[in-house]
């Protein structure tokens, strides 16, 4: 790990909060990811983008070990997931995830959804932990819907619920795997508001993405991904206006055609 | 009808220890039937093949052979029979129950699983707040019907010489030279009720537990 260290200068590691290096995995045949780096800051927001199939979700299940890679390393904060003595849930506790169907916890309502891990991980009174969930609800725009289970809420108002589940824990990280992939377009700004809310916040943030506005104004780096491996990455005006790779150029084209025919150019 | 006045206190008597065994192999069923799943589910190869075993054998032999074989084998250790009685109902029905339970729990999303290893919880503390508490409002419909089949077998328990409302009645027709149809009569109406109430009972929890989103009988 000192090598990864090193190559990114002293001062980092105080504020490198993930790094992946080198992560493979395959399923069967296919081979999903094949040599996947990279690194994110504490405050910053990364947008992985790329096509469907290209290992995006596989690559944020690995970073919290939902699937296990088969080769490389992840750190958090330095300590590296999966090869120490320290059990995966206490890694897990530290990194948020939010689910493109929200999974979230069908028997509970939203409050108890959110206060769950506040009472099983942090061990939190009842009464502090009902006032934290509350707390968090409110800050997705939700104290209303406190006592409502999952099946009466909107998919907006559901993946809300669990961006606040994920912060719950105050994780040092929190991943997005689609967050707004399966939500009807009128309720894709509710949720991208909020996420944007946490960027502004120094939140940092993982997410996976087809939103290439969201892309743009909110992150500070976007990683293409094509065939299990990072074509490009970089700022987001570098990389969506000048790419530098043939790849990445014929993948913006259509997500632009997508977008002229969507908009009914 | 008098008959049934005087005779009153042995038939109630008898009742009693039907509902007691009725309860006692339940809750040994259940405790066991449970566990099984869990191992069926989420338990080494080695653990599931012996209960796959276990599971396969007792539900493949009648439960009328599996008191004789077990009242026999145990017979010089004088056992009380109503012991007898719970203990080999209560685990046949365990393999029942088993497979009650394991579809629920198979049945509950995957990503629910992941969910709750996603916020940091411990395996054991997954199936416990997540799983479980889903997989039992999936049972509760398959459970009662578990239910209304045990209440009418535990009458078996009469062949190995416990005294239930059965044998009680059994008593009375010998030492009155008759009343059969009066007392039989009177047994299967207890034997109904015993099972309309332990279902009314079932229903009313499943209402209970009712969340939206959760799918109750007739829906």
């Amino acid at each position: 790990m000192s090598r990864d260290l090193r190559e990114e200068g002293p001062k980092l590691q105080t504020n490198v909060v993930l790094i992946v290096n080198d992560i493979y995995k395959h399923f069967g045949d296919l081979e999903v990811l094949k040599g996947i780096s990279f690194s994110i800051r504490e405050g910053k927001t990364k947008a992985i983008i790329g096509p469907s199939g290209s290992g995006k979700s596989t690559l944020l299940r690995c970073i919290n070990w939902l699937t296990p890679p088969d080769r490389g390393r992840i750190l958090l904060s330095g300590v590296e997931i999966g090869s120490s003595t320290i059990p995966i849930a206490k890694f897990r506790q530290q990194i948020g995830m939010v689910f493109q169907h929200f999974n979230l916890f069908v028997h509970l309502s939203a409050l108890e959804n959110v206060r769950l891990c506040l009472r099983k991980v942090k061990g939190m009174s009842k009464k502090d932990a009902t006032e934290r969930a509350i707390q968090l609800l409110a800050r997705v725009g939700l104290s209303d819907k406190a006592t409502s289970y999952p099946a009466q809420l909107s998919g907006g108002q559901q993946q809300r619920v669990g961006i606040a589940r994920a912060l719950a824990l105050d994780p040092k990280i929190i991943l997005f795997d689609e967050p707004t992939s399966a939500l009807d377009p009128e309720l894709i700004g509710e949720v991208l508001g909020i996420i944007t809310d946490l960027a502004r916040g120094q939140t940092t943030m993982l997410v996976v993405t087809h939103e290439m506005g969201f892309a743009q104004s909110v992150c500070d780096e976007l990683i293409f991904m094509e065939a299990g491996k990072i074509v490009e990455q970089g700022p987001p005006n570098a990389l969506l206006f000048n790419p530098t790779q043939e790849r990445t150029r014929a993948f913006l084209g259509k997500i632009n055609e997508l977008y002229a025919h969507g908009s009914g150019e | 009808m008098e008959i049934l006045l005087r005779e009153a206190i042995p038939l109630l008597k008898g009742a009693l220890a039907t509902v007691e065994m009725l309860f006692g192999l339940l809750a040994l069923g259940l405790l066991m039937g449970l566990l099984f799943a869990l191992v069926q589910v989420y338990g080494r190869p080695v653990f599931r093949l012996g209960v796959s075993v276990v599971e396969l054998t007792l539900r493949g032999v009648p439960a009328l052979v599996l008191l004789m074989l077990v009242f026999f084998g145990v017979l010089k250790f004088e056992v009380p029979f109503i012991a007898i009685a719970i203990v080999t109902l209560g685990v046949r029905s365990s393999a029942y129950q088993s497979q009650i339970f394991k579809g629920a729990i198979e049945s509950v999303e995957s990503s629910q699983m992941e969910a709750a290893k996603a916020i940091g919880l411990t395996k054991v503390q997954a199936i416990l707040h997540i799983i479980l508490p889903q997989a039992i409002r999936f049972s509760i419909g398959p459970w009662t019907n578990e239910y209304s089949t045990e209440t009418k077998l535990v009458s078996l328990a009469y062949v190995v010489g416990v005294i239930d409302i059965l044998r009680q009645a059994r008593y009375i027709i010998q030492y009155t030279y008759g009343n059969e149809l009066v007392l039989y009569s009177v047994i299967a109406v207890f034997y109904f009720i015993l099972n309309r109430i332990g279902t009314a009972a079932l229903y009313a929890l499943e209402d209970k537990l009712y969340v939206p989103g959760f799918k109750r009988r007739g829906t």
